[in-house]
């Protein structure tokens, strides 16, 4: 029995790939406020962050298995002091280093050492392209700073992502979006219609675009790749409220994604630890190799074994693998169902709803105040989603 | 196509100012790193783009490609990918 257990063993770890892609999201800590943050709504409880140390060995560990790429984030990861050991040492260990940023800590001073260290890359968020509104959405005075940290990883010679979260009070301002990301020179332009996990679930009603709005978006999008060419390459995320099919989440539970939380859970994706009855292993007290290959957080959903109908049935099962298990859980209020955006989900209606009620301009829903992300908030909120 | 993908045995490719290639034993593969991504390259690929460093040429790279694997004729294939490779900015060329 135990051979065989041990040859099954050894056989999954080598149909399972490498975890390519680390997230290491160093702290929850954040100076911004966004209102479509995708960290946990109850981030406040998990304060815990792991020290130098403890990041070394998951850095060293996950590059073991092959993991190449690494993204440094949070929270504002620029709020860790050891910001440039960690850097260096992913550096040395041969992997690609990317810091996600809000700019916010991002100096001269640091901005050199994190050369000398070795980071290769750096994405800078804006909230807006105007100063009124990207001080609204993260509730702070941020736009300057932010187009002075711009110019700053420029002048190092950095190649830059930027990022700006797409939802019905930003979206009609692509253009001038475009016109930002252009001037400060981005190699790459992520338009990410927001999805609704964490802060954006609480907020969800005043952030979904109308069709109306996603359209004229997109179509302004075309028209600047058709007129510009390829001197900035552009990613527009479409949100999965508006798709019959599902996303293929995460590239597939435990496929190539390893999240580690700032207080050292292992996950295989952002948000996955809202889900109940998982228990996701903790960096302090399992080595990476039997959290991505042994571990029951990382082996639950991976395949097509788990699936019920109409999942289990379906000849696009291999090409979503049912979509997101967290929007399932929020949606359907069952972690093992179909991702309600599928429209053969039971629950395709409550996907349908919100997005009938986005294109009521003003709706009763849609004015609510928006929630700003905070550790107050957090507190009195005290729900993981 | 434009003059500038033009691509001669005369023409050095270097690899592109925000990529990076490095060999992966876990994947028993060269890449192609950049920001947020990573291209898998397959044999050929990896063998062509590690010549490429700003100091040969694509005459010199067919050379010592035709040498090491004992092969002959490979002058176009080095050529085609190699404008392919400028077309996605894996390459400059000076």
């Amino acid at each position: 029995m135990t051979d065989l257990a041990e040859a099954q063993a050894a056989q999954d770890a080598a149909t399972i790939g490498p975890p390519l892609w680390l997230l290491a999201e160093v702290t929850y800590r954040c100076p911004l406020h966004c209102v479509y943050c995708y960290n946990p709504v109850d981030f406040a409880k998990h304060e815990a962050e792991l020290s130098t140390e403890e990041w070394f060995k998951v850095l060293r560990e996950a590059r073991e298995l092959g993991s190449v790429q690494c993204g440094f984030s949070g929270g504002e990861p620029m709020l860790r002091d050891d910001l440039e050991l960690l850097v260096a040492e992913a550096h040395r260990l041969g992997y690609y280093t990317n810091l996600l940023t809000s700019g916010v800590g991002l100096n001269e001073k640091r901005i050199d050492a994190l050369k000398e260290a070795g980071l290769d890359h750096i994405q800078l968020s804006f909230q807006d392209s105007s100063r009124e509104m990207n001080d609204f959405l993260s509730s702070t005075r941020t736009f300057d700073l932010k187009r002075r940290v711009a110019d700053l990883i420029k002048s190092r010679g950095y190649p830059m992502v930027m990022n700006c979260t797409i939802h019905r009070h930003n979206i009609d301002h692509i253009e001038s979006i475009l016109q930002l990301a252009d001037e400060i020179e981005a190699e790459y332009v992520e338009l990410a219609n927001t999805q609704y996990y964490g802060w954006a679930q609480v907020n969800r009603d005043q952030l979904l675009p109308s069709r109306e709005q996603l359209e004229r978006a997109e179509r302004i999008t075309n028209e600047w790749r058709e007129k510009h060419g390829n001197k900035m390459k552009l990613f527009f995320v479409v949100p999965d409220y508006y798709e019959n099919r599902p996303k293929k989440c995460m590239n597939g539970w435990g496929n190539i994604f390893l999240t580690i939380t700032p207080d050292g859970k292992a996950l295989p994706c952002h948000t996955a630890r809202m889900l109940p009855g998982l228990e996701f292993p903790d960096v302090r007290t399992s080595s990476v190799r039997d959290i991505w290959y042994e571990s029951e957080g990382f082996n639950r959903y991976r395949g097509t074994g788990w699936m019920k109908e109409p999942c289990s049935s379906c000849p696009e099962k291999e090409k979503d693998y049912g979509g997101c298990r967290c929007q399932a859980y929020m949606v359907a209020n069952d972690p093992n169902a179909a991702d309600p955006v599928c429209d053969k989900s039971p629950f395709h209606h409550k996907i349908v709803e919100a997005v009938e009620r986005a294109q009521i301009a003003g709706n009763p829903q849609q004015v609510k105040p928006l929630i700003y992300r905070g550790p107050k908030e957090s507190l009195q909120l005290d729900r993981p989603f | 196509m434009t003059a500038a993908m033009t691509v001669t045995t005369a023409s050095v490719p270097k690899i592109g100012r925000h990529f990076r290639i490095q060999w992966e034993e876990a994947q028993k593969a060269y890449v192609l790193l950049y920001p947020e991504g990573m291209v898998k390259l397959n044999q050929s690929a990896g063998e062509i783009l590690k010549r490429c460093t700003g100091e040969a040429n694509v005459g010199d790279i067919t050379a010592d490609l035709e040498k090491t694997f004992n092969a002959q004729g490979l002058q176009q294939d080095v050529i085609n990918f190699v404008e392919l490779a400028l077309q996605q900015k894996w390459v400059e060329t000076t």
